[in-house]
């Protein structure tokens, strides 16, 4: 899934501190998960908020809500007959959330209340850790399920490069080297030909290199 | 033991510190409170394994959020006392009422009257 970690607070009071009457719109997707931005959090910080404005002596409105998910229309559309009464909303989806919350509601001010990272996995509760890079063409399949674009720090498709020490990549003892893992899956599954051949260059026209990029499924659309 | 402490406290009553989420502990300050102390077991006794140390890094947490937002984190403690430990939780409550007199009252109950705003019902 999509993971994130919330703003600093102060970047936040920082974009808000002007506003009066402020909405902090939550998500039920992803950013629950990684709890960097469902109900739970919106409601911590738009506590955190008030806590701000009436210290400061402010009669600010700060409102908590959370969405079933943020990138899809029919879910911001729940947000239509409120949107009026904010003059800011801050989004704790994640970027895509943010981007369609502010292309649907084209007049409102809409903040981003979390740092999009990566996609990846819940490791341990609080512990998330990269496992794909959305590249657009999976080559999972010829490498022992583990991902040398999201794993490898360079990306290699042919690796491991000579920075792998003792199963580390040289940039940090705390990453393993992606293609050590592939190599030690590979060869429980007694697949190590696999090495025999190179990999041919990829493909990156699927991946960022290509432009913004869009799905259509014809067999799915209305 | 008929032990002695200041009578401005509201106790609380959870099953275990690890039930105290960030948002109660800010719902408290909301309602304005002037000074909150969480006190859970002793750190090595907790009957469900860790809820006391989950407690005290969501404390740190909201002493953190409190210095941000102009509260001060000064007016919220933890402390770690066992069920036979009355007098030092009475000795505990003395000493955190005279910081919060020093403190002074909560710059959330001055600007909104003692009972404190009504806010959304806390749901999680």
């Amino acid at each position: 899934m999509i993971k994130a970690v919330p703003k600093p607070l102060e970047e936040v009071l920082d974009l808000v501190k002007d506003f009066n009457k402020v909405l902090i719109a939550g998500c039920d997707g992803c950013v629950t998960v990684c709890e960097a931005g469902g109900l739970k959090e919106a409601k911590v910080l738009a506590s955190a908020l008030r806590l701000y404005f009436t210290q400061e002596g402010r009669q600010a409105q700060v409102d908590e809500t959370s969405l079933t998910r943020q990138c899809e229309k029919e879910y911001l559309a729940q947000l239509a007959d409120r949107m009026d009464a904010y003059d800011a909303v801050v989004s704790l989806a994640c970027g895509c959330g943010v981007q369609y919350l502010a292309e649907m509601y084209n007049n409102k001010i809409v903040y981003p209340g979390v740092d999009t990272c990566f996609l990846g996995v819940n490791e341990e509760r609080g512990l998330y850790a990269e496992r794909c890079q959305a590249c657009g063409r999976c080559i999972l399949a010829d490498t022992g399920g583990i991902c040398p674009i999201a794993r490898c720090s360079k990306r290699m498709l042919n690796g491991p490069c000579g920075g792998s020490d003792k199963g580390k990549c040289e940039i940090s003892q705390d990453v393993p080297c992606g293609w050590e893992l592939i190599y030690e899956r590979l060869k429980t599954l007694g697949q190590l030909d696999r090495f025999e051949k190179p990999t041919d260059p990829k493909d990156w026209t699927t991946s960022r290199d290509g432009g913004p990029r869009k799905i259509v499924r014809e067999d799915l659309r209305i | 033991m008929r032990l002695q402490y200041p009578p401005h406290v509201r106790i609380i009553e959870v099953p275990c510190t690890g039930k105290v989420d960030i948002i109660h502990l800010l719902m408290a300050f909301e309602y304005g409170a002037d000074g909150v102390i969480v006190v859970g077991c002793l750190e090595g006794d907790c009957h469900y394994s860790a809820g006391n140390l989950y407690a005290r890094r969501r404390v740190n947490r909201v002493k953190e959020i409190l210095e941000k937002v102009g509260v001060g984190g000064d007016r919220l403690a933890m402390y770690n006392l066992s069920s036979g430990m009355g007098g030092r939780f009475a000795e505990i409550v003395r000493e955190i009422t005279d910081k919060v007199l020093e403190l002074g009252p909560s710059p959330i109950r001055g600007a909104t009257g003692p009972a404190g705003r009504p806010i959304a019902e806390v749901t999680t």
